[in-house]
């Protein structure tokens, strides 16, 4: 299984991600700098949680000039599948991979937890869990915006995944997670490759993982 | 030479939690005549171009495309020949 991880400029769960990949699934994980491209097609693209250009003028709209998310749109637009967590999230939306926009938690306050995401059963993916998952979050800016049309398209096809139990930021409609219409491109806020090791005390983060590398 | 100068805010339809604290803060201090107050950025580009109406569509290319995320933002543009 060949998983490519994109690392920016202020990327800092590039490492955290691919190596609970490397040690859970036996990974053969590459990572990419962000001025590298490429084209062949690996299993899966990680696009990791950090703050990708020092979130300068907004959090992930530096990022989307690199040659590197080239290569991932192009990737995306062939089916291939797509991972993006927290700022890796916030740079999906910037590159128009996903819907909406990442803005300022509604309390301004930078958020540091654990919260319950209840998987959302209308979604394929979200289909592959029993019930809620305990994942971390760790942002500033994580409160999903979309417009009111978006939002019904977003309910309406399926396409939003999680959402949290309790609304820590302000998401609109308690998003935390959603994919694309094709399924193939998963942004969320909360960090699974947090919640993947006995050490931490949490596993469920493996569960989100594992259904994406076998959906 | 042009100067394009860029207004950049959250969109009315925007919560502006930035712009809601300061206004809190100033309301606590006895200013009730403050209605609303929103934050937003403000950029400065220094230009080179054969006419103001170039310029202008440079400086809108660039917002458009960099500095404005039209999902939640909008912009006021100005730009001025120096």
């Amino acid at each position: 299984m060949k998983v490519r991880v994109v690392t920016f400029p202020g990327s800092n769960c590039d490492k955290d991600v691919g190596s609970v990949l490397q040690d859970s699934f036996q990974a053969d994980v590459q990572y990419t700098w962000y001025k590298e491209s490429f084209d062949d097609i690996p299993d899966l693209v990680v696009l990791p949680g950090g703050f990708s250009f020092g979130d300068y003028l907004r959090c992930g709209a530096m990022a989307k000039f690199s040659p590197s998310m080239e290569s991932v749109v192009k990737y995306a637009n062939k089916g291939g599948k797509v991972l993006g967590v927290c700022n890796g999230f916030q740079i999906l939306t910037e590159s128009g991979l996903l819907p909406g926009a990442l803005l300022h938690n509604r309390t301004l306050k930078y958020i540091c937890k654990d919260v319950d995401l209840v998987p959302v059963k209308e979604n394929a993916f979200a289909n592959h869990f029993s019930g809620k998952l305990s994942i971390p979050i760790a942002h500033g800016e994580g409160a999903y915006f979309a417009d009111e049309s978006t939002l019904e398209r977003l309910e309406k096809n399926g396409q939003i995944v999680f959402r949290y139990e309790e609304n820590p930021n302000g998401s609109l409609h308690d998003i935390a997670g959603i994919c694309n219409e094709k399924g193939n491109v998963l942004g969320m806020m909360p960090h699974p490759e947090r919640a993947m090791n006995p050490y931490t005390g949490k596993m469920d983060g493996k569960q989100i993982l594992e259904a994406l590398l076998k959906n | 030479m042009f100067v394009a100068k860029i207004n950049v805010t959250l969109k009315e339809s925007v919560l502006d939690p930035q712009g809601q604290t300061v206004l809190r803060t100033l309301h606590d201090q006895g200013k009730g005549q403050i209605q609303d107050l929103r934050v937003g950025k403000y950029i400065e580009i220094k230009l080179n171009a054969s006419s103001l109406k170039e310029a202008e569509e440079i400086a809108q290319g660039i917002c458009e495309s960099v500095l404005v995320n039209q999902v939640i933002e909008t912009y006021k543009l100005v730009v001025e020949s120096q």
